[in-house]
């Protein structure tokens, strides 16, 4: 909602900044573009730079260690990697990751926001503690977590009395995966949260008291009025999550290295440019990768638009 | 709480610029601008590297020992990374022999020409050796020690089993050996590097390549030769050793480490093994200790012979490692540099890293030395040297790492190669790795 009013506002007060400038209001209007400027240049220089030359290597088979060797191939880079199944089985595994952690961190996320927003006495206590795992370093998580799932040091086995103590986490796919996103899901839930958090705090009381004054439940009050009053919050969480947890990473290179299987695609494009210095199909990768971040943001931004108009035709 | 943020990166900015500053103000004293060499090892026999930048460093310049990370992949990307960026501080590099081709064409290795390419390169060297340091007909690295494999066994358990050890012996016959004693062979057949140096030892054993030795250069154009007799041979060997009762509980995923436990088991026969140089130490310096030989004789019953055939009365091609020295293409004193890898590959130094540290010579004359005699078996020397004279070297391509995977990927699980299939689909996935058709 707004992203709907922001342009409208801007859009009605252009004309009359127009009418009413002044040449003091000129000569600072162009000395904010000259104090802008390097920024700007700074900005695409590291990222519209490196965006653009992707894209160019991406055309070109070129490895870094035979310089020679490089020649124009077009676009069948693209066709080698869209053809290839390791490249599917990769997108799948990296969906698969983004779709399950970013749902239980949704809803263990929203209960650690209510518990968050309606604390009465220790409020900055525990959410300071709330926060904690948001401030480790990811690598850091990852390490943590496969030392907890280890077989040999780790304490997840003695804990979860329906598995052998010298079960390998690390040895198939399906439990690889698990402890993959346990630390993903430790790690970020409190981002989700804070998110959330701000998103109830919008919430007006004045609602909720009118729900309870008529008779409506804990849970109709929940579904009824506050869900539908934090939609955007909730969008937001998803949508930043969703794109976050599409490029997972660290917990893989640490955890596995990809091993069994488990690989993601930004693993899958930092061995071909890193490890095996493809810097052609690699540039190819990461175009495809960004590409499908973009489908993926778009989706979701699809996908809840049409339930916020839903829930205004309700009302 | 609005403060505390922005104070936060200014501090840190302030200490950063700081420590940058401390760093380049190091990095520019020396005092009198005598050049300093930064030469980066990997971690194998760090005292007696340390002792040779020392040696070696003259009145015109010092050498800087800098450490690379243990695993090799990681030296790869990180001496990659520098070399790429035209890194002027690279001055000498311990290179594994697989990374020479590949660095090489990519032009970040400053080759040794004229009367230094003679002394880096003369008849002293070995010929296993020699050839991993030759790209496109220069001398681009000084060979600084050799690495090769041989077949350890214990001597009773061959009696035992009527293998006379005095003949090359096949990998048939060693399989077929241990199998009648409930003994067992071990081999390195992860998957990783070492898998590849023994399909390829194999594959060489049967007078084979994996690509075609006469286009390896040409990259993406070389020749693969993978399905050939000569592969269907070393896969045969190692399907037999899988089917028998020979293999290690560990097999597919066995390493240089995973085996040397099974020479010396609380009973037991031993095993045969085919492992690299450190062995004969491992043992040597282990006598009654958990996992080593229980006493002297046991010690003496350790023997060691040519790495096994392939195929009965062809030689076998024993795998070669080691390191070599390169010298970074962009170092700002290029000529210095050569000067101090001529001196840190010398015979002197091959001696002591021999002695100290038990990593082998790559020229003749050291084997030849009292100092080496004294530290080792008369036979042992001759059989390494002659391992190192005559072994194979893996694929020299800018490609290696990509061919090194292409070959995991088709070959592992040990388990599943058969002599049928397993040499065509590895020939058919690296003619596509090769020409970019996929993804590895």
């Amino acid at each position: 909602m707004s992203t709907t009013t922001a342009p409208k506002a801007s859009r009605s007060q252009e004309p009359r900044r127009k009418a009413a400038v002044t040449d003091r209001e000129r000569t600072e209007n162009s000395l904010a573009r000259k104090l802008v400027a390097p920024a700007i240049v700074l900005m695409l220089f590291v990222t519209a730079f490196p965006m653009l030359r992707a894209l160019y290597l991406s055309l070109f088979s070129y490895s870094l260690t035979a310089p020679d060797d490089r020649e124009f191939v077009g676009l069948s880079n693209y066709w080698t990697a869209l053809s290839d199944e390791l490249f599917w089985r990769d997108t799948g595994n990296t969906v698969m990751i983004m779709l399950v952690t970013v749902f239980f961190e949704l809803v263990i996320g929203f209960a650690f926001a209510l518990v968050m927003h309606r604390l009465i006495f220790a409020r900055g206590l525990v959410r300071t503690s709330i926060l904690i795992p948001y401030g480790v370093i990811t690598v850091v998580s990852g390490f943590a977590w496969q030392f907890a799932f280890s077989n040999s040091n780790g304490f997840v086995n003695g804990w979860l009395p329906f598995i052998g103590d010298d079960f390998n986490w690390f040895a198939q796919y399906d439990s690889s995966m698990i402890a993959i996103m346990a630390s993903e899901i430790w790690k970020t839930t409190p981002f989700m949260s804070l998110l959330l958090l701000a998103g109830l705090a919008q919430v007006s009381e004045d609602m909720i008291e009118a729900a309870k004054v008529d008779g409506a439940t804990w849970f109709q009050r929940l579904y009824k009025v506050i869900l539908p009053n934090m939609k955007a919050a909730i969008m937001v969480a998803v949508l930043f999550r969703a794109l976050d947890a599409y490029r997972i990473f660290d917990n893989i290179f640490v955890m596995t290295a990809g091993a069994n299987g488990t690989e993601s695609i930004s693993f899958l494009t930092y061995r071909q440019v890193i490890e095996q210095f493809q810097l052609g199909i690699g540039s190819a990768l990461s175009v495809l990768l960004f590409l499908s971040v973009l489908v993926v943001a778009f989706v979701i931004v699809k996908v809840f638009r049409v339930n916020l108009a839903d829930a205004r035709q309700e009302s | 709480m609005r403060v505390r943020p922005t104070a936060g990166p200014r501090q840190l900015a302030v200490a950063t610029s700081l420590v940058l500053a401390g760093t380049l103000l190091t990095a520019c004293g020396g005092g009198d601008g005598k050049p300093t060499l930064n030469w980066y090892i990997n971690p194998d026999g760090q005292d007696t590297l340390n002792q040779l930048a020392e040696d070696c460093s003259t009145d015109d310049y010092d050498i800087e020992i800098q450490l690379l990370p243990a695993s090799a992949t990681d030296q790869r990307t990180q001496l990659a990374r520098r070399l790429a960026a035209g890194d002027s501080s690279t001055d000498l590099m311990s290179l594994d022999p697989v990374f020479v081709p590949e660095f090489a064409s990519a032009g970040w290795l400053e080759p040794f020409t004229g009367d230094l390419a003679d002394e880096v390169l003369d008849d002293d060297v070995l010929e296993g050796a020699a050839q991993t340091v030759q790209w496109d007909d220069q001398v681009v690295a000084a060979p600084q020690w050799s690495n090769t494999q041989v077949l350890w066994y214990r001597k009773s358990l061959a009696e035992a089993a009527g293998l006379d050890m005095n003949q090359p012996v096949t990998w048939g016959e060693v399989i077929d050996a241990a199998a009648s004693q409930d003994a067992t062979v071990g081999v390195q057949a992860n998957k990783y590097e070492a898998y590849v140096v023994w399909i390829n030892a194999l594959i060489q054993g049967a007078g084979g390549n994996i690509l075609d030795p006469d286009t390896v250069e040409d990259g993406r154009d070389a020749k693969v030769t993978i399905d050939s007799d000569a592969g269907k041979a070393a896969a045969a060997v190692i399907q037999k050793l899988a089917d028998s009762g020979a293999a290690q509980p560990d097999f597919t995923t066995s390493n240089e480490g995973t085996s040397l436990g099974q020479m010396y088991p609380d009973d037991g026969p031993g095993e045969f093994m085919t492992n690299w140089t450190f062995v004969y130490q491992n043992y040597a310096g282990a006598v009654g200790e958990a996992g080593g030989p229980p006493d002297e004789a046991a010690l003496d019953d350790l023997g060691w012979a040519r790495y096994p055939q392939t195929v009965a009365g062809e030689d076998s091609a024993p795998p070669i490692g080691g390191i070599t020295i390169g010298v970074g293409a962009f170092s700002d004193n290029v000529d210095f540099a050569q000067e101090a890898a001529v001196c840190i590959t010398s015979s002197e130094a091959q001696t002591q890293l021999a002695v100290n540290e038990g990593l082998m010579p790559s020229r003749q004359s050291v084997y030849d030395s009292d100092a080496l005699k004294e530290a080792y078996p008369a036979d042992l020397l001759e059989l390494w040297r002659d391992s190192v004279d005559t072994g194979g070297p893996r694929p020299k391509s800018a490609y290696y790492s990509q061919i090194s995977s292409a070959i995991q990927s088709r070959w592992h699980p040990p388990t599943s190669v058969d002599p049928n299939t397993t040499p065509k689909r590895s020939a058919e996935f690296l003619r596509q790795i090769l020409s970019g058709e996929a993804l590895l």
